[in-house]
This record gives C-alpha cells, structure tokens and sequence, in this order.
C-alpha cells in the first residue's frame, strides 16, 4: 500500500450531500478486471455532459463547466472537501480506486459511509472527520481564496490552513500505523496465523456443521 | 451485568484476538463471491504467491453482468454479447477453477443473485460470520448471523487469513410492534425506517430489527429488511433466530446433516438478544402506521407514503439537505406539491437481492393476475433471484401470470438493479422498481428510480403510474395464501 505520512494539497470543495459510490464511479467502469485506469471516469455523470463508457478515450469527451473539478483553479487537486455521508452506497472499492488514481490523497468531510471509509485507507488514502461547522468552515475559505491549500500531517494528526490555523483530527492506530509505513495488512494478519488455527480447531470443535467436509 | 445483544453474541463466537491497537481479528464462516468485486483480490494473491486460507467456505456465482433474456443465456458465457462484461464472468469461472472455489456457473440452475443464492442453498445458517464484497450482504443478517459487505481487499484478506481485521461496532434496535396494514410489506417497513432514521442514521451501528411485525415476516420478508441496513448507514442487519429461521433451513443443500441437526438447532436457540441486554440506541415504529412506500428522490431516504405529495425542498431541514431535495427533484423532474400517484412511469422492474425470491413473485402475480400492463410503460420485466427461483414460480404458474398480464419472465440476476447488463433505463424514463437504490443514474444514464414493493410495482405496471396497492385488493404478503384477497 501506498504510504502516507505528510501531505500539502490544493483543495477542490465539492458542496454536495451524500455523494454515493455510484456518482463516484458508475457501474460502467466496474467491468474492469484491473485495479487502476479509474481515475479518468472519477465522478463520469458530473464531470462530462455524454455518457461514458469503458475503453473510451476521455480526452474528446464534452466537459461539464459547472462541476468543481474542472474548474482551471482546482486544476491539481490532491485534498477533496466534501459534505456529510460521503461514500455511501455500496462497497465497490472502485470508489477509492477512482480518487486515488485521479491524484486526491485526502478527502474531509462531516461523515462518511461506513464500507468506503475503510476501503479506503486500505489504498492510502487518508479520510479526515470534522464536525460540520469547521467544514463549513473550509468550504468558505476554500471557495473564497484561490490556491488555497491545507498542510496535511498524519503523525501529529493536524491539519494547518493557509492562515496558519492547526485543526486536530482523530484517526484510530491502527489505520495510522498502516498508512505511515504503507504496511500489507494481509501480512500482518497472517504473523497471528497460529492464533487464527487455534481458534479455527476450537470453532470445529464446538460447532462442526460449520466445517462442509464433517457433514 | 447487563445481558448481550444479538450482536454481541455472533462478535464474541468469532473473536480470533484482541489487539493492542484496539482492532480485533475476526473469523469469517462463509465467503461469498461474484464477478464485479474478486477479480483483483485473486489478482493479489496470485502475486503475492498465496493460496486461499480454507476452501470450503467459498462459494461463488456470477450475477451482476449476466444477461437475462433466454437467448443470450442459451449460449452461456460465450452469448454475453458485451465483450467486457464476458471476460468478467469468464474470469471469475477462471479464478474458482484454478483456486478450487465451488461455483455455480451462469447455466447452473443454482445461479442465481449471490444473496439469493447463499440463503437457498442454506449455505447461510444462524451463527455463522457471512461477507461479500457486496454490500448487501446484510441481507444474510435475517438468519441471526453477522453478515456484512466488504471492499476487494478485504476479499482478498478473507481468501488469505480467513478472518478480518475490525472494529466493534454499536448496537442500534429497531422495534416495528404491530400489525401491518393490508398490502404492506417488508419492503415498506424498511423504506418507512429509512424515512425516518436517514441515510445515515445507522452508520456505525449493527441493527437489529425487533418487534412483533418483523417476528411475524416470513424469512424471506425479513431478509428483504436485513438487505437494506445498508441504505440505512449500518453495514449490518439483523433478526433474532425463531422457528421461522429454523423451519425455513431444514433439508437444504449446505444445512448442517442429520447427524449435527440437533445441536446446531440448540446452538441457534441461543442467538436472541438478551432480555436485559442494552442497546445503545432504540428507534420505534408502529406497523399499523406504515403505508405503502414510494421514493421520490434520489436517495432511499427521499420516501413518503404513496397518499402524500412530493415535498417542498424549503421545509427539509438545514441548507445541506434542502439543496439534495432540490436537486433531487430537479433530477427526478417532479414537481412539489405533486401527487405521487400522478408520476407517470415508462418502466417496472421486479427483482434485485431485495425482491426477487418466491415470496415476492407471488406479491407481485396476486396483482398482475387477470389484468393487463398499461400500454404506456414500454417494458415490465420480471427476473427472478436464482434459477431455482424461477423453476418454483413456473411450478406454480407464476410465470404464465406475467406472461398474459404483458410482463416479460427473464433468466435470473441482478439485472435493472443496477444496470451492469443490458437491462437500463434511458435518460429521462421513470422506473417502478423493487430494487435497492434511487441514486442518479443507478438505473441507467439519466434513469429516474422509483423504489417499491413488488404489489406496488405490479400495480404500477398495471395502472401506468403509482397507485395505492390496497386499492387494487392486494393481499398482505405472508406465508399463508388463505389469508389472501383475490382482486
């Protein structure tokens, strides 16, 4: 997994409730067998007017002029600012695969849906939680001011605005760790194998219709 | 000290270990796959030079891509027409042979939509830990067992460790005391929760839905709720184990043998929540209150009974929330202060992981018998959720009902739900469908999704726009005919 330790980033607001997985990558793309190439169909139904589909070169795609990211002043944006309940929906981690392979490295937001949460810190991308008025908050900052950028610092768990505010922000070890040394999870998991066979021979014992080959 | 919810209990069975960190290892009983969300976390393995942990906990299928006409099926996976979405099927089928992953192949009767599958096959028993990297997997919480989505990479995670690295989530009970109305069912119980706690009102929690009308669904009703935790927030959903559970699981393929029956049933007797167990939080509903359920927006949270009117955005909470109506509205091209009996419709779905199973292709025949779909919906399509499904119905004769009502009879999968296939709606058009999600575009490029129940979605058909079922002398949906009113 990619690691993450600091980031600074030009910040795209995206003022919109309850983004879910299938704005964020429709069902279309999911046909793809591979884990990257989802970057150019990141948000397909709002960025372009047609309607896309895979294998498609992007590049002569109509533009929607309304939509955030293709805005020349967000052009380059690594931190997404996002509203309550991002990521709901299902659990199609096409969705962070999508955001990280665009170029975002964080995304904040009020809340966000359970399955896309840890999705994606599995693929490096660091989700920040702050309550709604600090949200709001950035939202007008990074509206108002162009360029405007946040200095991202995972150890000390800060983020630092443009005018030198510190905003703290909670994240659980064990997501932290694995993104400050971009560790494989699957490796760590398996340095408990003798705990996981132990607790399989207790499970069969105690239950062994559980186990197809004792029927 | 304070008892143990459901929940509780199916987390302390499977706790592998605690860490310092505060995570815990959790064992998965039962992985079930399909096409869409594998393919990369076999991709991993294979790189990463692992072999799955145990194989007899897998079962795979594909449904998400397979088409649903007879005469690409007839060809199996040599007559998807979309070249994309063979490899995809043609992948998965690679994968189970190669890793030695029992599949039940887009031909097999047993094929069918993964959370259908899983519970007919009784490879879902009570007690069990279920993931998929779906996120309706809640769906298999109506056993009594801890069943949730999960992302690629926990798939692959599952393949190699046989157990997930998580989080204790909190509890939330949801109590539906009461008696449906006539016509009511499931489906509206939890669009009507949805209505009530939000789209997220669940995030974080397990919930466990409660109370004499949930006590009173038929398994297949129940698991209808459990799938849709997740257009609640919660990635779990569940219902205490009971006779119905029971009954429901006796002679089915993956039930526990002869030989363990007896203590499998004792063990599942134990997966209730306590007496004196405490939940973190309580929402309540009564079932008599409950009425037939129509979304208008495009988030399941955008719902109302279908005797109301479509809602104006200026009295719908705080800023946030009054520009999602809006735009909602906008998207949907309804107006407020209109009838939702008044949304004309071009299309009827029936089918999806939430209603495709026996129960509610006999829901939906009831009020197709005997009458004709309008001539102004272009196309009314029933598929149902497996293949074994689909034999039952035509057993019955369903199938001929919604033959001569003008309704087409397709080969099972997740079809219109979500579009992978060929089955879409166009820009503009607006769907009667009994599937999960409303979200812009789910349907289709520009679709316009309405969610109901399977009555109410036959009864559109029927009358060309939303009408209320009751009116059609629907009967309630239960495991007993007798109890029905024909129209």
């Amino acid at each position: 997994m990619r690691q993450f330790d600091r980031h600074q980033g030009l910040v795209a607001p995206m003022d919109r409730a309850n983004v879910d997985t299938d704005l964020i990558i429709p069902k279309q793309f999911l046909k793809s067998i591979k884990r990257t190439g989802f970057g150019p169909n990141l948000f397909d139904e709002l960025r372009y007017l047609d309607e896309g589909y895979p294998g498609q070169d992007v590049a002569n795609r109509p533009l929607n002029p309304d939509f955030v990211l293709n805005q020349s002043r967000y052009q380059g944006a690594s931190v997404l600012l996002a509203r309550r309940n991002f990521g709901c929906g299902s659990s199609r981690e096409h969705a962070p695969w999508a955001l990280e392979d665009f170029g975002f490295r964080v995304i904040i937001a009020p809340s966000f849906a359970d399955i896309f949460y840890n999705n994606a810190f599995k693929n490096g991308l660091l989700l920040i939680t702050f309550d709604e008025a600090t949200v709001d908050r950035l939202f007008q900052e990074a509206e108002a001011e162009e360029g405007y950028r946040l200095d991202v610092d995972l150890e000390s768990q800060q983020v630092i605005t443009p005018h030198g505010e510190t905003l703290t922000f909670e994240v659980d070890s064990f997501r932290k760790q694995c993104l400050l040394e971009g560790l494989d999870d699957i490796g760590l998991t398996l340095k408990d194998g003798d705990a996981i066979a132990d607790f399989e021979q207790r499970h069969r014992q105690a239950r062994p219709w559980l186990f197809r080959q004792a029927g | 000290m304070a008892g143990q919810t459901l929940y509780d209990k199916l987390w302390s069975r499977h706790l592998v270990k605690e860490r310092d960190d505060g995570t815990a290892l959790i064992y998965i009983d039962r992985h079930l796959l399909h096409e869409v969300t594998s393919p990369q976390a076999f991709e991993g393995l294979r790189l990463a030079g692992r072999k799955p942990w145990r194989l007899d906990t897998n079962l795979a299928t594909p449904d998400h891509n397979v088409p649903t006409t007879l005469k690409e099926r007839a060809e199996g996976n040599a007559g998807i027409v979309d070249p994309v979405s063979r490899i995809q099927v043609e992948t998965l089928d690679d994968n189970c042979t190669s890793f030695g992953i029992e599949e039940f192949r887009i031909n097999d009767a047993r094929q069918g939509i993964v959370h259908v599958v899983g519970p007919e096959q009784g490879a879902t028993q009570p007690g069990m830990t279920v993931v998929c990297g779906d996120s309706h997997t809640a769906t298999h919480g109506a056993f009594g067992a801890l069943a949730h989505g999960i992302g690629t990479s926990e798939v692959e995670h599952v393949l190699a460790t046989q157990c997930l690295i998580q989080h204790k989530m909190k509890n939330l009970q949801v109590r539906v005391e009461g008696e449906l109305g006539l016509g009511v069912t499931a489906k509206d119980i939890v669009l009507a929760v949805i209505g009530k706690i939000g789209t997220a009102g669940g995030t974080g929690y397990a919930i466990e839905f409660a109370g004499s009308a949930i006590r009173e669904l038929s398994m297949e009703g129940r698991m209808t709720i459990c799938n849709m935790a997740i257009e609640a927030g919660a990635r779990v959903g569940l219902v205490a184990v009971d006779d119905t559970t029971i009954e429901y699981l006796r002679r089915r393929p993956f039930a526990p043998s002869e030989k363990y029956l007896d203590a499998a049933v004792a063990d599942w007797r134990e997966l209730v929540s306590d007496a004196d167990a405490a939940f973190d939080k309580v929402v309540e509903l009564d079932a008599a209150a409950i009425e037939p359920q129509v979304t208008w927006g495009t988030s399941p949270e955008m719902v109302a009974g279908v005797g109301a009117q479509v809602p104006d955005p200026a009295a719908a909470g705080d800023e946030t929330v009054q520009q999602g109506v809006s735009r909602a509205l906008e998207y949907m091209g309804l107006q407020v202060g209109q009838q939702i009996t008044d949304i004309q419709l071009d299309k009827v779905f029936i089918g999806s992981c939430t209603n495709s199973r026996i129960e509610d292709l006999r829901e939906a025949s009831r009020v197709a018998k005997g009458r004709k779909v309008a001539d102004t919906i272009q196309l009314a399509m029933v598929v149902p959720g497996s293949g074994l499904v689909k034999r039952q119905a035509e057993e019955e004769g369903l199938d001929k009902i919604f033959l001569e009502a003008g309704f087409e009879w397709r080969e099972p999968g997740c079809s219109m739900c979500l579009a992978m296939n060929a089955d879409k709606l166009g820009t503009g058009e607006h769907c009667a469908s009994t599937s999960n999600r409303n979200f812009e575009g789910r349907q289709g490029y520009g679709g316009r999704t309405h969610l109901v129940s399977p009555a109410m979605a036959a009864a559109a058909a029927i009358a060309g726009h939303f009408v209320d079922v009751r009116d059609f002398g629907a009967g309630r949906a239960a495991n007993d005919d007798s109890q029905v009113q024909e129209a």
